[in-house]
């Protein structure tokens, strides 16, 4: 994770089209001024920050998905439960299914887990637009090489 | 087997917490429900699910914006069950 760049996801680890299924995993660093807030003298990985991890995993699949045309933006978070504690250095693996492609939307079901255990899960909702502007998709791009977007799923349409 | 209207109205009231008898064939969604664009993708979701359906609403969203349609035909709730009963034909044709 790149707290600073809000870059949650390390590495895509795999993209199923098929089964509408992505894998990724994500380290939370050892140090970050947010654990000296959250809490001073017991750092924990924030909630917030892993709904955005679970929902930059969905984002991935739901770009791929779009064959990198459109771009999903976080509308709802439902039934967000947090089952233990998150905290520095551990290295999580995430998951998300798509669940359902609406018109102009789509639901996902996300998940991290730490060695098999869960951490938290969520069902999340997309609205799913055009780009809003060329350098936005091109910059999206960028940000999809580095974090392994997968060259077999096309990334110009 | 409820109607498609009962079916729609039911999902509405449980998603939005409306009251079920405040809601009738003539109730606009938007107008006289008070439903906004994101309660409606949870309404959207569930008609999809139930009816086996994918509703066009970016296609109607372009319509409506280019004045080719009003909301009157989409979200009234009598006209929405219409335009699901053609989807859920034109699926099984």
């Amino acid at each position: 994770m790149r707290l600073e760049y809000f870059q949650l996801i390390d590495r895509i680890v795999d993209i199923n089209l098929a089964d509408r299924k992505i894998r990724t995993e994500a380290t939370v660093p050892t140090e970050s001024t947010i654990f000296e807030g959250h809490f001073p003298g017991f750092p924990l990985m924030p909630g917030v920050l892993l709904i955005e991890a679970m929902a930059q995993t969905s984002g991935w699949l739901v770009v791929a998905v779009n064959r990198f045309e459109r771009m999903p933006f976080l509308a709802a978070v439902k039934d967000a439960k947090f089952r233990t504690f998150a905290t520095p250095g551990q290295k999580f693996s995430l998951e998300a299914t798509l669940v359902h492609e609406g018109s102009g939307y789509a639901i996902t079901k996300a998940s991290i887990a730490l060695d098999g255990k869960p951490i938290c899960d969520a069902e999340l909702t997309f609205r799913i637009m055009d780009f809003p502007s060329d350098e936005m998709q091109h910059k999206m791009r960028e940000t999809a090489a580095l974090v392994g977007f997968p060259a077999e799923v096309p990334a110009n349409g | 087997m409820s109607s498609t209207f009962d079916t729609i109205a039911n999902i509405i009231a449980e998603t939005c917490d409306i009251p079920r008898d405040s809601i009738k064939p003539e109730s606009h969604a938007i107008n006289d429900l008070g439903i906004d664009s994101l309660d409606f993708l949870d309404i959207a979701f569930a008609i999809d699910k139930a009816f086996g359906i994918k509703l066009p609403l970016e296609q109607w969203t372009q319509e409506v914006n280019d004045g080719k349609a009003t909301t009157d035909q989409y979200f009234v709730l009598k006209n929405l069950s219409a335009r699901i009963d053609e989807l859920v034909a034109a699926k099984g044709a």
